[in-house]
């Protein structure tokens, strides 16, 4: 057991050991210091449960969390929401022709619109069973690509496999996330009351976060001719056009800075979801609806093949509040974890009170 | 290897002990710098490395020794495993970063510590001492390092030495030389080393040049009691060499003006360095704990991949040829079989899962457990003002340990005692002398008045210091010092100074020291010597002296002389006064003259009765010759006792005739200091404080040891002046013998006498009165009475030493001494020989007295043992002590009680232990099991019993009042067990028959047992009964004890440093063990427990985010929580607060602790952290996660939300949840707390902002680019945040509170009321009881586990619990009506709940014992005292007596 003989704080010990007996007071002392954090003596908090903060607390959180849930709740009832499949799994439906067809097809499905919609109505696609957050689809991309880097455009990330070359060519964009490009369109066409139809404006752009558009992706060699920017790549597998003629109408909307596109890209986190997809912009006079009610065809370019995986397809028409979309669920948990608590300050109360009070008379000697 | 010998001329013993020995050469023979010649090339230099790395292996060295532990192999397996491409889960870099930053702070600490261990190494590398250099002829500073193997050191006094050196030439006369060995040992005496026998005779200085000789000697080796070897001279003789010779690396030189040696060892391979085995390595019982529970979370993680694997392979199958867009193609663009891609997913979830193995969790704790250390180490209330000194945590790894201790051994002597001898009473001769004022004296110093004796002291101390010069006035001091000297001592001051002084002086303390005589014992002693003086004026022969008077005189010369006091004088305390006193002293003796006049005898004379005399055959056989040839005739005799009484008479004034006799002058080698100038001063160094004892006590009889040499001891009589006594030997002390003596010739009769001191049970077995009549008769009445005084000493509890003595004709010495010089001489068995010798030489002695001295309580002994005892530790004394003495020190200290009944087991063979066993253990459990009346008839017989086996028994009155209070007598028994019953008990036959009587004892005290039988006895308790056991010593015979326990603990105090090198903490005094174990053992654990249970909980609740999301994400291994996130939360976000609250956090405070040893309870029986607390954190756990988890699914649900943008607000809960989660843990909150919880989110979001705004497009697959700004804005994430963390807690808030309601120590002492305010939280505590149940009962999927069937039946411990709660309320007495009321409202969970569950939830918990308690002790009384004054019906008072009895598990005695 010598080792602390040689290792240097017991040397020191020894030192001033034999010092003698005359250095003996000149030995500091090795008393520890007397402080509140060395002596674990710090000023502390100790929650001292008692009725008086117990019951108050719960009573507080019921009574903040129960409104905010009923503010929540109405505001998600608020929000007007239409939604319609057209999978066509029904044989009745309209689209039921286009489930196995190899061509393009288009199909209409009429709906009527009980209410009107106001302010900026978005237009989503839902597709169901969808799993765009399987681990291997998620990292099946390239981001360098996606933002305009030349060299990975034309050698993409071992991650895009099998859907990085085709044909000895490198896939822009690469990856299965792209090849599965959702490419359904949608068309509404509003018959006003008098049997006339307006198709109804849907604006392409502003659907994909201002960062990805403007960020995270970018054309090769700027937006100026495309063509010549992807020259010497090849479509995905799926896709019917190349990337720099994805919208048609559009030039700025094209290639990698696509918002189709980018919404896509933004893999979804659960199968059932839904993705923007065009916006309904509000009516410039503000008086009539930008929806008013009444009946309107959803045209649909069905391309998109779900039946393999038992998914679905909607189209989506909904409002928007500064909480979102229509979901009352908050609302209701809200109200629920403000009621629990409620409800046991109640109880805390009652038995507090009632046996209490019973304790404070026994404590008066009869 | 030794291959020296080609060069070797004279080794006669060459090729067959080559292998076995090392010769070693002096190096000046050889030309340094044809380095190859020389034969000592081969062994260690002096340079001491002990680091374990260089710059360039540390990095493979370390890591090669990290991996040793299992978890970092795994680790390294799981992020390598993230390199194949077909399973990796994250980035194979990133995934590297937890196990690298994990290796890297482990191998900073190492490297740290190694850097510290080569700073040191270098300063010692880097001291100086004396070599001889060849070519200067003359010794020249060198560093130890340059020292070799071979080199001749010159040491000066309190030099170090460098290496273990043979000593060849000492300043010293006598050959001899002294170090002290505290650094090895921390024995603080002196030890004597002698020169080489060979050497000593040199006339001339040694000089190295002349030096030729080769030695031959073992092998390094470890032992430091052992040398061997030979030294081989030119001329071919062979000397021995033995462990006296050699002088060991790191010792001290004292006492010794220069000394020369030869190095034998140099560097690792001295004997000091070799003993030099580093620290030790203990589990704690919560580790391994915790790693069953470590075990289970792989299974758990096991489990969860299995059933994800199985889950992706439905997944894929349901699909069956339709490949889904979403089911990417392996990169060959081939799909993969579900089989296939389940096995793939396996391993790929074992990544993702990876950190349900809390990778911190080891480091977390070893970081907590240095500040534990810390703490300890810092706190003032452990720390002794006396002796400078503060808690040592020797092992920095069980700390927590200290909260779970069951059994306590411990060491009396020292331990419990202070080790400090002080004299109390003697008898001699067969009357006892009380020494009441002494008695008195002693008592004052309980009471000690500081500003009195601050006057005093410098009143009573200074002067007398100046007044010396004289021999005249030294006198004057020396008269008025025994009386003056009670009052000064008990100076505190006094005492501190002692104290620190004792560094220096070994075992003697003020109290220690002045002794006040007993007048009439006094009166005796100057009569005595005054009736000497007069024979020898009158050359009367002295036997006739009255024998009460020669006895008297002899028992104080015994009590002077016989030991191996070594005196020191006062300036220099290691200086041993060291002038001889046959050249200088004017007082001639004896042995002087013969000296003189007969030169023949001088020389052998001198050197041939040292202490330990390793005498070669022939020159010892030499003297013993002449010893006997010359013994003086009787007429020489009277011739010198003219001369002396010639001296005497003149007293003190030097005469012409002191100058015939004294061709020296009389100037010391100190300087010009007279050796009378500190009489009085004179410090007696001993091995053992009990001798110190003696040698004071006869020095306030005016008989005080004045100086000692290896052959001559001189002490100083009253009247009768100086006496020489020329030792012929000393028989040292053994433990087998235990008992001491010494050959001296008596210098005033002649006679060759034999001194003996010993245990009294040993030499009362000794004495032999002679055969003829009256001195027979007055002899055996002596030892009647002597006997009789004995026996009341130790019913005082004092140690009891008999004194003794016999003469011995020449006749018979030379008998015993030609058999004794061969023992000495023998090789094979001179332990052995000499033993028998000692034991032939020690017969037929004449009894002279015995004393008793006091070996007084450390304070606050009782107190401790009280507190303890309370906080429910079985105490064990072991002490190698008899058994009155060791059963008085018991009731002293409190560990038995009078009103307990004692079981003396003291048997005489195998059978009749086996007998007592089993007699007593039915006596226990008829005490148990039967009926009042039953019992008292075993009462009885058993007393009967008792008192056939034992002479010696204390009367317990509680025995016979036994009825009413049977049940708890049962407990209050107390064992006794001597040495070597406790042999036969240990025996493997009936080691379970005597645990089980051991057990069923309040206290158990093991008498004359040896330190094996310490160790075997904690071994015993420690494998059979899987108890943790502390065991608590200061000796070098606690040792092994120490050793042995789950902890050991050393005391820092009188006897030495063995024990607490060996040990794990070094206490100062005993008493500090309460607060080590009640506050800061009780803290460390509860902290450990809950910080390990929070750190499963932690990481379960995180993981089991991740296995949720595997339902929604077709089993893929897709985790939503991005990487980076999922890597650093262990790591970084969520890793500090609970280290501060692992370090910090006090559940409950220090002084309530200290007030309630009972809440220590709470450890021992592991109550913060169970088996089914595991299981319950990791229900909580599953539950949060589900929270966390499904909030923000529903509402996100069909929403636009991509994958990480949902998962990070999850991850963002979830540490919310797991901080509110610590926050309810936590019970103090300090600044820390805050800031630490405050640190942890700001790092987070800090971090999270930084991560998501660095880089666009890298951080594949997940790019999170701006995810948590857009979340910042979004406010449905605020929303989240606000709501998630409260649902996810609301199930274990008010589990905390019920179980911790009146945790904190404060609330009941303020506004008045206390018991209203108490009985109101209990009250409350039930109804939210019963909120909780209910809502449990309402969450869905949210089962109690079952209890573990094995609990109850595994226990020693089986606490009897309140069984089923309306139970435990009726205890409550005033909570009836609610618990009634409560029952009804629960009455469903009740049944649903195992009931014995329900009781253990409730009631294992620290704080529910903790309301019990504060319940019994402060509200009960008054409340129910009110309560029955009131009008309430009459028919609730059994009742409530009945909840008067104290809650059964909060006693100790509820054990079995």
């Amino acid at each position: 057991m010598m080792a602390s003989s040689y290792n240097a704080k017991e040397e020191d010990g020894h030192h001033s050991g034999s010092v003698g007996p005359g250095g003996a007071g000149a030995v500091k002392s090795r008393k520890p210091d007397n402080t509140a954090f060395k002596q674990q003596r710090l000023p502390a908090w100790q929650p001292i449960l008692t009725a008086g903060t117990v019951l108050p607390a719960f009573f507080v959180i019921g009574l903040i969390f129960i409104p905010i849930g009923i503010g929540l709740f109405v505001t998600s009832n608020n929000i007007k929401e239409f939604e319609i499949d057209y999978t066509g799994m029904d044989p009745d439906s309209p689209c039921n022709m286009c489930i196995n067809s190899t061509t393009p097809c288009r199909c209409s499905i009429p709906f009527t619109l009980e209410q009107p919609f106001e302010n900026n109505v978005f237009m989503y696609y839902g597709l169901s069973n969808f799993y765009q957050n399987h681990r291997r689809y998620v990292k099946s991309r390239d981001d360098s690509q996606l933002n305009g880097d030349k060299s990975s455009l034309l050698y993409p990330s071992k991650e895009c496999e099998p859907y990085r070359t085709r044909n000895g060519l490198p896939v822009a964009p690469c990856g299965a996330i792209a090849n599965s490009l959702f490419n359904d369109t949608l068309e509404l066409i509003y018959y006003y009351p008098n049997k006339s139809s307006m198709s109804i404006p849907l604006v392409k752009t502003g659907i994909a976060w201002w960062t990805d558009t403007h960020v995270k992706f970018r054309n090769p060699g700027g937006n100026n001719n495309l063509t010549a920017a992807f020259k010497g790549t090849t479509k995905p597998e799926n896709w019917q056009n190349p990337v720099y003629e994805l919208d048609p109408t559009n030039p700025e909307n094209n290639g990698f800075v696509n918002e189709d596109f980018i919404v896509w890209m933004r893999t979804a986190a659960l199968p059932t979801f839904r993705k923007l997809y065009r916006i309904i912009q509000k009516k410039k006079d503000n008086l009539t609806p930008t929806l008013p009610p009444g009946n309107y065809t959803l045209e649909i370019t069905y391309n998109y093949p779900v039946i393999s995986f038992d998914g679905h397809k909607r189209m989506i028409l909904s409002t928007i509040s500064w909480m979102g979309g229509k979901n009352p669920f908050l609302g209701i948990a809200y109200i629920t974890v403000g009621s629990v608590c409620f409800f046991l300050g109640v109880v805390l109360l009652i038995i507090h009170h009632k046996f209490g009070n019973r304790n404070n008379n026994a404590d008066i000697p009869n | 290897m030794r291959t020296s010998a080609p060069s070797l001329k004279a080794s006669p013993a060459k090729s067959k002990k080559e292998s076995k020995t090392r010769t070693v050469r002096a190096n000046i023979l050889y030309d340094r710098a044809k380095g190859e010649e020389n034969p000592n090339r081969h062994y260690a230099s002096n340079k001491i490395k002990t680091t374990k790395y260089t710059l360039l292996s540390f990095l493979p060295k370390n890591l090669f020794e990290q991996f040793h532990r299992f978890a970092n192999v795994y680790f390294v397996f799981i992020a390598l495993l993230n390199f194949v491409p077909v399973v990796n889960a994250f980035q194979p870099e990133l995934a590297l970063a937890p196990v690298v930053f994990i290796l890297s702070v482990t191998a900073i600490k190492d490297l740290w510590e190694d850097y510290r261990r080569h700073r040191s190494d270098k300063e010692i590398n880097h001291m100086d001492c004396l070599v001889y250099n060849r070519n200067e002829r003359r010794y020249m500073e060198k560093y130890w390092k340059e020292v070799r193997v071979g080199d001749f050191i010159r040491l000066r006094c309190n030099e170090i030495l460098p290496a273990d050196v043979l000593l060849l030439s000492s300043s010293d006369p006598d050959g001899l030389c002294h170090i002290e060995t505290a650094t090895l040992d921390g024995e603080t005496n002196l030890k004597q080393r002698q020169v080489v026998r060979s050497f000593i005779d040199l006339d001339c200085e040694f000089d190295p040049s002349k030096y030729n000789s080769v030695i031959e000697c073992e092998k390094p080796n470890n032992d430091l009691n052992r040398f061997r070897g030979y030294i081989i001279h030119r001329s071919g003789r062979r000397d021995g060499l033995y462990k006296v010779n050699l002088l060991l690396r790191g010792c001290t030189i004292r006492n010794t003006e220069e000394a020369v040696g030869i190095v034998i060892y140099a560097g690792h391979e001295t004997k000091a360095m070799l003993n030099n085995n580093g620290p030790r390595y203990k589990r704690s019982r919560l580790e391994r704990q915790m790693n069953v529970d470590v075990f289970w979370c792989v299974i758990i993680l096991l489990v969860m991949c299995l059933f994800s694997a199985t889950g992706h392979g439905l997944w894929m199958f349901q699909y069956g040829d339709k490949r889904p867009v979403f089911d990417v193609l392996s990169p060959e663009g081939t799909g993969l079989s579900p089989v296939l891609s389940a096995i793939y997913l396996f391993l790929t979830m074992i990544i993702v899962f990876q950190v349900l193995i809390p990778i911190s969790l080891f480091v977390s704790i070893e970081i907590v457990k240095i500040c534990q250390v810390y703490f300890i180490h810092q706190d003032v209330d452990l720390y002794d003002e006396e002796t400078d000194s503060h808690l040592q945590c020797r092992a920095l790894n069980i700390t927590e340990d200290l909260g779970q201790m069951q059994y306590i051994f411990s060491d009396k002597t020292g331990t419990l005692t202070d080790n400090k001898m002080v004299f109390r009473r003697c008898t001699v001769a067969g009357v006892e002398y009380s020494h009441d004022a002494n008695a008195k004296r002693l008592a004052m110093y309980q009471e000690v008045d500081s500003e009195e004796e601050e006057c005093t002291s410098h009143g009573g101390t200074l002067p007398r210091r100046e007044s010396v010069g004289s021999h005249q006035s030294s006198k004057v001091v020396l008269r008025s010092h025994s009386t003056k000297s009670h009052r000064r001592t008990g100076s505190r001051a006094e005492a501190k100074r002692a104290s620190i002084l004792s560094k220096h002086t070994a075992f003697s303390s003020p109290m220690e020291k002045d002794i006040t005589p007993d007048p009439q014992l006094m009166d005796k002693v100057n009569e005595g010597a005054t009736q000497m003086e007069f024979m020898r004026f009158h050359s009367q022969p002295l036997s006739q002296l009255p024998s009460d008077l020669s006895d008297i005189i002899d028992f104080f010369i015994a009590l002077t002389i016989c030991n191996t006091v070594v005196v020191s004088s006062p300036n220099q305390p290691r200086q041993k006064v060291r002038m001889r006193f046959e050249l200088k002293s004017p007082v001639k003796t004896i042995e002087d003259f013969i000296k003189r006049f007969t030169p023949s005898r001088l020389t052998s004379g001198s050197n041939s009765s040292s202490l330990s005399s390793l005498v070669t055959n022939r020159s010892s056989s030499n003297r013993g010759c002449s010893s006997i040839l010359s013994s003086p005739s009787a007429e020489s005799t009277l011739t010198k006792l003219n001369e002396e009484r010639l001296q005497t008479g003149r007293g003190t004034s030097p005469g012409l005739l002191e100058h015939a006799f004294s061709p020296v002058p009389t100037t010391t080698v100190d300087g010009a200091k007279p050796w009378t100038l500190g009489e009085g001063e004179l410090r007696y160094e001993a091995e053992s404080p009990d001798e110190a004892a003696l040698v004071y006590a006869a020095r306030a009889y005016k008989c005080s040891l004045v100086g000692r040499l290896p052959d001559q001891v001189t002490m100083e009589l009253p009247h009768l002046g100086k006496l020489s006594f020329e030792l012929l030997h000393t028989i040292g002390f053994d433990s087998t013998r235990k008992r001491m003596s010494v050959v001296v010739r008596h210098p005033l009769t002649d006679q060759i006498t034999v001194y003996t001191k010993g245990a009294d049970s040993v030499v009362m077995d000794l004495i032999r009165p002679p055969t003829d009549d009256t001195k027979g008769k007055r002899q055996k009445k002596i030892l009647y009475k002597t006997q009789h005084y004995l026996n009341l000493y130790a019913a005082d509890g004092l140690r009891t030493l008999c004194i003794a003595k016999k003469v011995l004709s020449k006749e018979e010495y030379a008998g015993w001494l030609r058999r004794h010089l061969e023992a000495e001489t023998a090789i094979h068995s001179r332990e052995e020989l000499l033993f028998e010798s000692a034991l032939r030489l020690e017969t037929n002695l004449h009894l002279l007295g015995a004393t008793g001295i006091e070996d007084r309580l450390q304070d606050g002994v009782p107190e401790t043992i009280a507190s303890l005892r309370k906080a429910g530790l079985q105490i064990w004394v072991l002490t190698g002590d008899k058994q009155e003495t060791a059963i008085n020190i018991a009731y002293a200290c409190r560990l038995l009680e009078p009103e307990e009944e004692l079981i003396t087991l003291n048997a005489e063979s195998q059978d009749a232990c086996a007998m007592l066993l089993e007699e007593s253990l039915r006596y226990i459990q008829a005490k148990f099991l039967c009926s009042s009346s039953a019992e008292q008839s075993a009462t009885k017989t058993f007393q009967q019993q008792q008192q056939h086996f034992t002479p010696f028994r204390i009367p317990s009155p509680a025995a016979t009042t036994s009825s009413s209070t049977a049940p708890f007598l049962v407990h209050r028994l107390g064992l006794v067990i001597d040495g070597r019953t406790l042999a036969y008990a240990l025996d493997k036959s009936l080691e379970d028959k005597f645990l089980a009587v051991a057990r069923s004892c309040r206290s158990v005290l093991c008498c004359r047992s040896t330190p094996l039988q310490k160790s075997m006895v904690v071994k015993l308790v420690r494998n059979k009964l899987k108890v943790m056991t502390l065991a608590i010593g200061d000796g070098a015979n606690d040792v092994s004890m120490i050793q042995v326990a789950d902890v050991g603990v050393g005391i820092s105090g009188q006897e030495g440093m063995q024990a607490v090198m060996a040990s794990d903490f070094a206490l100062p005094r005993f008493r500090y063990l309460q607060k080590l174990l009640l506050v800061h053992g009780h803290w460390c654990y509860s902290r450990l427990a809950n910080m390990i249970l929070y750190f499963f909980y932690k990481n379960a609740m995180f993981v089991a985010l991740i296995f949720w999301y595997q339902f929604y994400c077709g089993f893929s291994g897709s985790p939503m929580i991005d990487q980076w996130y999922l890597i650093f939360f262990n790591l970084m976000f969520s890793a500090f607060p609970q280290l501060i609250t692992g370090t910090l956090d006090k559940d409950v405070s220090a002084e309530t602790l200290q007030e309630l040893p009972q809440l220590y309870m709470s450890g021992q029986n592991s109550e913060e952290y169970k088996p089914y607390m595991f299981w319950m954190n990791m229900i909580d756990a599953f539950y949060q996660s589900l929270i966390c988890f499904f909030i923000p699914y529903f509402a996100y649900a069909d929403s636009d939300v991509d994958l990480f943008t949902w998962g990070t607000p999850i991850t963002t809960l979830a540490l919310f949840t797991i901080l509110l989660h610590l926050g309810i843990e936590t019970k103090t909150w300090t600044w820390m707390n805050w800031a630490s919880i405050a640190f942890s989110v700001i790092l987070f979001f800090a971090v999270a902002l930084g991560y998501n705004a660095s880089c666009p497009t890298c951080y594949s697959p997940s790019n999170p680019y701006w995810t948590m700004q857009r979340l910042l804005g979004d406010p449905l994430f605020y929303l989240l945040c606000l709501v998630t963390p409260l649902a996810a807690v609301l199930p274990r808030y008010p589990t905390h509170l019920v179980l911790s309601a009146p945790g904190s120590s404060e609330p009941w002492g303020c506004v008045g009321g206390e018991e209203r305010l108490v009985e109101g939280r209990c009250v409350y505590v039930l109804c939210l009881f019963a909120v909780f149940q209910i809502l449990l009962q309402g969450v869905p999927g949210l089962s109690v586990p079952q209890p573990r069937p094995s609990r109850k039946a595994t226990g020693q411990t089986p606490p009897r619990h309140p069984q089923e709660p309306p139970e435990f309320e009726q205890n409550e007495g005033g909570v009836t009506e609610l618990a009634v009321w409560t029952q009804t409202f629960t009455f469903p969970i009740f049944w649903i709940l195992p009931k014995r569950l329900w009781a253990e939830i409730s009631t294992d918990h620290l704080h529910f014992h903790f309301l019990l308690l504060v319940l019994q002790q402060k509200a009960g009384e008054t409340w129910r005292h009110q309560k029955l004054k009131g009008s309430r019906d009459t028919e609730q008072l059994p009742e409530l007596q009945t909840s008067r009895k104290p809650h059964p598990s909060l006693w100790p005695e509820n054990r079995e």
